[in-house]
């Protein structure tokens, strides 16, 4: 038995996770079925959410912000930022643009989430 | 001067929702100002994820969910101004607000919407004593530099405050490179949410002292270090076991202060809790026709409930300025027994009975409760709660018949059966 915090939303919810049997991981204490992957994963697999900015030429603002599209394997979190850091976008940027594909091979881009104009 | 309807001060989350709701419900005369070159408010530089799951049923960041209700105020038409900060607003409604393009203006309106959001405690809101080198900064500042401007404010830092912004800012700093050395909190519990505590701090190995402060601040012309001492239960610092950490920079999440002088020069009645306006479940403050909603009401930890509360204030702004008259008596709601407050702060006696929201804080942590709505010494509606703590708020709904039985009353109490 373990004791979790759900972190996919600011709900915190707190989960009891019995991993006896990691066929048959069993998760109380959540409030959406969201509750019950995060525990399995947190438990097999975790994966985070990476959020960031890079910069952007010719824009409005000197930065945009982006987003992996989806939770990717925690120990990517690193590799995924030092990649980051050398992008540079061309204004105009849309939210959901592509801003690095596939990133470090795990099957998840990095895309835009704010709309910035040209200067 | 220029009349309009419906004036929103404020173009973040509480400004955008409070004028989309207003247009839904038939107003077409609405002018939100902003005073940021762009509008989103807070959510712009707020680039982590977590945003919208009661709103829009998906996890979006700031600036996404942000976007979302721009998108939506645009596709109305709404007129809104940028880079233009409203001055004044006046006992009879009269709106001042300065910008480059429209100079110095004034508009009468026939109802107002503050939606100005909050502040951050500064230093000096703590007096914490030391040099006045460069490096320190609130942590709402550093996230501006780095998200927005792109610097970054330091190489090794420390935070003061485990508000949700410091928890933020551990992570955002750490993901750029810098080291976080600790996160110092006075209290001997986080104000910030559990899950930022497991993401920011937790997955980093970030250290986080509960019940220590910062006394001292070292460094000339740049921070060179912090002295970090524990605190004994009455908050005060123990010396001697004071210990320095070495940093160059120091963030501060402190507190966000609701940012209310635009109310104070309106005449509007503020509650020395929340710091914001003392409102009906209309979110109508003792001024007719000027309402309160968002972070500037009382700080919130989910966007998403800004949002919803706002759209309320929209869509009572819009019934007052088509004629409804506003109730003369008021029954206040009583918090006790470490319910901190509760927003509506009263309500009208009127005999209108619509399910009704309230929010709420406890001022400490309690275990194994139940937060209790009493009408003159009879329950109404209770609810248990296996944890409650000061950094997540309450929310509780009341149906049609609760609603009637509490504006019948002589006396409404909100309480913790412990």
């Amino acid at each position: 038995m373990r004791e979790m915090i759900c972190i996919n939303c600011p709900m915190g919810c707190r989960l009891t996770v019995d991993d006896s049997n990691l066929q048959d991981i069993k998760v109380t204490g959540n409030i959406c079925p969201r509750g019950v992957i995060y525990a399995k994963n947190e438990i097999t697999s975790p994966k985070r959410m990476v959020t960031g900015s890079v910069k952007v030429a010719g824009g409005n603002i000197a930065m945009v912000s982006v987003k992996t599209r989806e939770a990717i394997p925690k120990h990517l979190i690193f590799d995924s930022l030092e990649l980051l850091k050398d992008v540079v976008l061309q204004a105009p940027v849309h939210i959901g643009d592509v801003v690095i594909a596939d990133v470090c091979g795990c099957g998840v881009d990095i895309i835009a989430t704010k709309e910035i104009t040209k200067a | 001067m220029r009349k309009m309807n419906l004036v929103i001060v404020g173009g973040g989350p509480a400004g955008l929702a409070a004028a989309k709701a207003a247009y839904d419900c038939g107003e077409r005369d609405i002018l939100i100002l902003e005073r940021e070159a762009e509008l989103g408010g807070i959510l712009n530089q707020c680039i982590h994820n977590g945003f919208g799951l009661h709103t829009f049923k998906e996890e979006l960041t700031g600036p996404e969910y942000a976007q979302r209700y721009i998108d939506q105020v645009v596709e109305r038409g709404i007129e809104y101004r940028v880079n233009a900060t409203v001055i004044d607003v006046s006992k009879d409604k009269v709106v001042t607000y300065v910008s480059a393009v429209d100079g110095l203006t004034q508009i009468q309106a026939k109802a107002i919407i503050l939606a100005c959001g909050c502040r951050e405690r500064p230093r000096g809101g703590i007096n914490i004593a030391g040099m006045r080198g460069a490096g320190v900064f609130s942590a709402g500042t550093a996230q501006k530099l780095v998200n927005i401007d792109g610097y970054m404010p330091g190489k090794e830092c420390v935070i003061l405050g485990s508000g949700d912004i410091g928890l933020i800012m551990a992570r955002r700093m750490t993901f750029e490179g810098a080291k976080v050395k600790a996160v110092v909190e006075l209290m001997p519990y986080s104000s910030g949410l559990n899950r930022n505590i497991v993401q920011c701090l937790n997955d980093f190995d970030i250290p986080l002292y509960f019940s220590h402060t910062v006394v001292d601040i070292k460094g000339k012309d740049r921070v060179t270090g912090v002295v970090v001492a524990p605190v004994d239960e009455k908050l005060a610092p123990i010396m001697d076991k004071a210990e320095l950490i070495e940093c160059d920079t120091l963030l501060l999440s402190v507190g966000l202060l609701p940012e209310n002088e635009l109310a104070k020069q309106g005449g509007v009645e503020l509650s020395n809790v929340t710091g914001g306006a003392v409102v009906d479940e209309n979110m109508m403050t003792n001024i007719d026709g000027v309402f309160e909603c968002g972070n500037v009401l009382h700080v919130h930890d989910l966007v998403d409930f800004v949002s919803a509360e706002s759209e309320n204030a929209g869509k009572c702004a819009v019934a007052y300025i088509n004629g409804l008259e506003s109730c003369a008596e008021k029954i206040a709601i009583n918090c006790t027994n470490g319910v901190r407050y509760c927003v509506p702060t009263q309500l009208n006696r009127d005999d209108n009975y619509q399910p009704l929201n309230f929010k709420m804080r406890v001022a400490n942590v309690f275990k194994k409760v139940e937060l209790a709505v009493f009408a003159d010494g009879v329950k109404v509606f209770g609810k248990k709660r296996p944890v409650v703590a000061p950094g997540e708020m309450e929310s509780i709904n009341l149906t049609a018949e609760q609603v009637e039985t509490l504006k019948k009353a002589q006396h409404i109490e909100i309480t913790l059966i412990k």
